[in-house]
């Protein structure tokens, strides 16, 4: 059912973690459902220097991530929200259809994480 | 790691036994006959499954006429309840069946919920046993059919059938009970029990895939659910699998001449894991019980991680196990069957099955439980919900 590089990405995940006092951080999902994604995100001049996450989920939560925050890194803060779920997908090579709904969480998160950001700094 | 694969998943299937192979092997070439021929070709045919039957219905104590051979469990359990249910409509409408029954039963029971028959599910306590001062008190004179599987593929619990076929004909139902997990491995005498129906499957029992049988006690009334020709005595139509019902025979014969040894070799591998795993390993659950418990079964739910990418993290490492997360399944809700135990959603999507085999060693059991602490403390390490919990717990 999934393809190699998505066991790959599973067995290796990059970005594990949480930054402390990070400038943005975003959790979506709910425990009931079976996933929960975190990222957490360190901003310099608007652009991304450190993405890491942690999830509660199924190897496709996982692996879409870590490659998600892979992405993300060291783009700018506008590029970074126009990082779809077909992109993270795309990446890792294809996901089965019915693990498509992890990929929307790890859009979801990087989006929460940079309104968490943009709200610190108009604050 | 150079280890060899773990195969720890002897509920979903087993491997074909060669006693069982061997004996099937002519019935795919030399005797090729359809039982159905009036020739010497199909005559030979005739008596391997004859003898079949003989052998499977000596075993579970019915005549060799109460039998009728299946594709297998999933078979029987439809044919079972609709054949009872279409056949009884006209003295009622009421079905009971438990709340962790498999699929088989559920989706069936739910199709005849939406063709007017009213369906309700006797309660199971945190381990999985039926209520039954529950089921005494939803049995009513109009209640047809009451199902009940025998042993739990999830959580291996073992059910009081013979109580709840005696419940069941108190109101004149039907009593029925899926053996699929239990038939090879408890000893199971029909006419003592008291059931109607009885569904088994060979593939959990060493005998190959798609094939099972349906018990139906003489005398009861049913329908078809497959209609076509002469075979099973008019009551199931469809070409005979004469290999498929020699190799299960000849499994079943093996599996009950060897029936105490498995039990307490497969029993001593569950017990020293379950003991490993509880120990050593914080945050866990065991689900369902440490007493009539299927040998072969442990079932636990692993705290603040997901089902499914445990069995993953473990399939890495060469162990085959299942879950009962919904990401594994590809449904939308976790297990039905930990639900129905009063779990709450996290604890059922972080659910694994391990089933042992009589060919598993206590090596596989130890390496297991290595691999698992490993595994889980990595996950953990990754979940947003240990951090939370966790630290204040490990003090």
């Amino acid at each position: 059912m999934y393809n190699e590089k998505v066991m790959d990405v599973f067995k290796n995940p990059k970005n594990v973690g949480e930054i402390e006092n990070p400038d943005g951080i975003g959790t979506v999902g709910n425990a009931s459902c079976g996933d929960i994604m975190q990222i957490s995100l360190r901003i310099e001049n608007e652009i991304i220097v450190d993405a890491k996450f942690k999830t509660f989920g199924c190897a496709a939560a996982i692996a879409t991530s870590s490659t998600a925050t892979e992405m993300i890194k060291g783009m700018t803060v506008e590029e970074a929200l126009k990082v779809t779920n077909k992109k993270v997908v795309e990446t890792l090579g294809g996901l089965p259809s019915q693990k498509l709904h992890c990929s929307v969480l790890a859009e979801e998160a990087i989006k929460k994480a940079i309104e968490d950001y943009q709200s610190k700094k108009n604050a | 790691m150079e280890n060899k694969p773990v195969y720890f998943d002897h509920a979903a299937t087993t491997p074909l036994c060669k006693e069982a192979l061997e004996k099937m092997l002519p019935y795919f070439t030399e005797v090729f006959g359809n039982p159905n021929s009036q020739h010497a070709y199909g005559r030979e045919s005739v008596k391997a499954v004859d003898e079949a039957r003989d052998v499977i219905a000596k075993i579970i104590n019915c005549k060799p006429n109460e039998l009728y051979f299946t594709s297998g469990g999933t078979e029987g359990d439809n044919w079972a309840l609709r054949g009872i249910a279409n056949a009884y409509k006209s003295k009622g409408k009421h079905i009971i069946i438990s709340h962790i029954e498999h699929a088989a039963m559920i989706v069936t029971a739910k199709a005849l919920k939406k063709e007017g028959f009213e369906i309700e599910y006797m309660k199971v306590d945190e381990n999985g046993f039926v209520d039954l001062e529950h089921l005494k008190s939803i049995v009513r004179d109009d209640t047809i059919f009451v199902g009940c599987m025998m042993a739990n593929n999830e959580v291996g619990t073992i059910e009081p059938i013979k109580e709840i076929a005696k419940i069941a004909h108190e109101k004149g139902a039907v009593a029925f009970t899926d053996a699929v997990q239990a038939a090879g491995v408890l000893k199971i005498d029909v006419k003592d029990l008291g059931v109607d129906m009885m569904s088994m499957s060979a593939h959990k029992i060493y005998g190959p895939k798609g094939v099972g049988a349906l018990y139906i006690r003489n005398g009861l009334k049913t329908q078809s659910i497959i209609t076509g020709g002469h075979q099973e005595r008019m009551k199931r139509g469809g070409t005979t699998n004469v290999a498929g019902i020699v190799g299960f025979a000849e499994a079943f014969k093996i599996a009950i001449r060897d029936i105490d040894k498995n039990f307490e070799y497969v029993s001593s591998l569950r017990d020293r894991f379950i003991d490993r795993v509880l120990s050593e390993v914080p945050f866990v659950k065991l689900n369902g019980p440490r007493e009539n418990r299927l040998p072969a079964n442990a079932d636990f739910s692993f705290k603040f991680i997901e089902g499914e990418s445990i069995l993953f993290s473990l399939d890495l490492a060469g162990i085959a196990v299942s879950s009962g997360s919904a990401c594994s399944s590809g449904s939308l809700e976790p297990s039905h069957v930990l639900l129905a135990l009063g779990l709450p959603e996290e604890l059922a999507h972080g659910s694994i099955r391990f089933s042992f085999g009589k060919h598993n060693t206590m090596e596989e059991v130890d390496f297991a439980v290595d691999v698992i602490k490993e595994s889980v403390q990595r996950l953990r390490e990754m979940s947003p919900l240990f951090k939370a919990e966790g630290e204040i717990k490990y003090v």
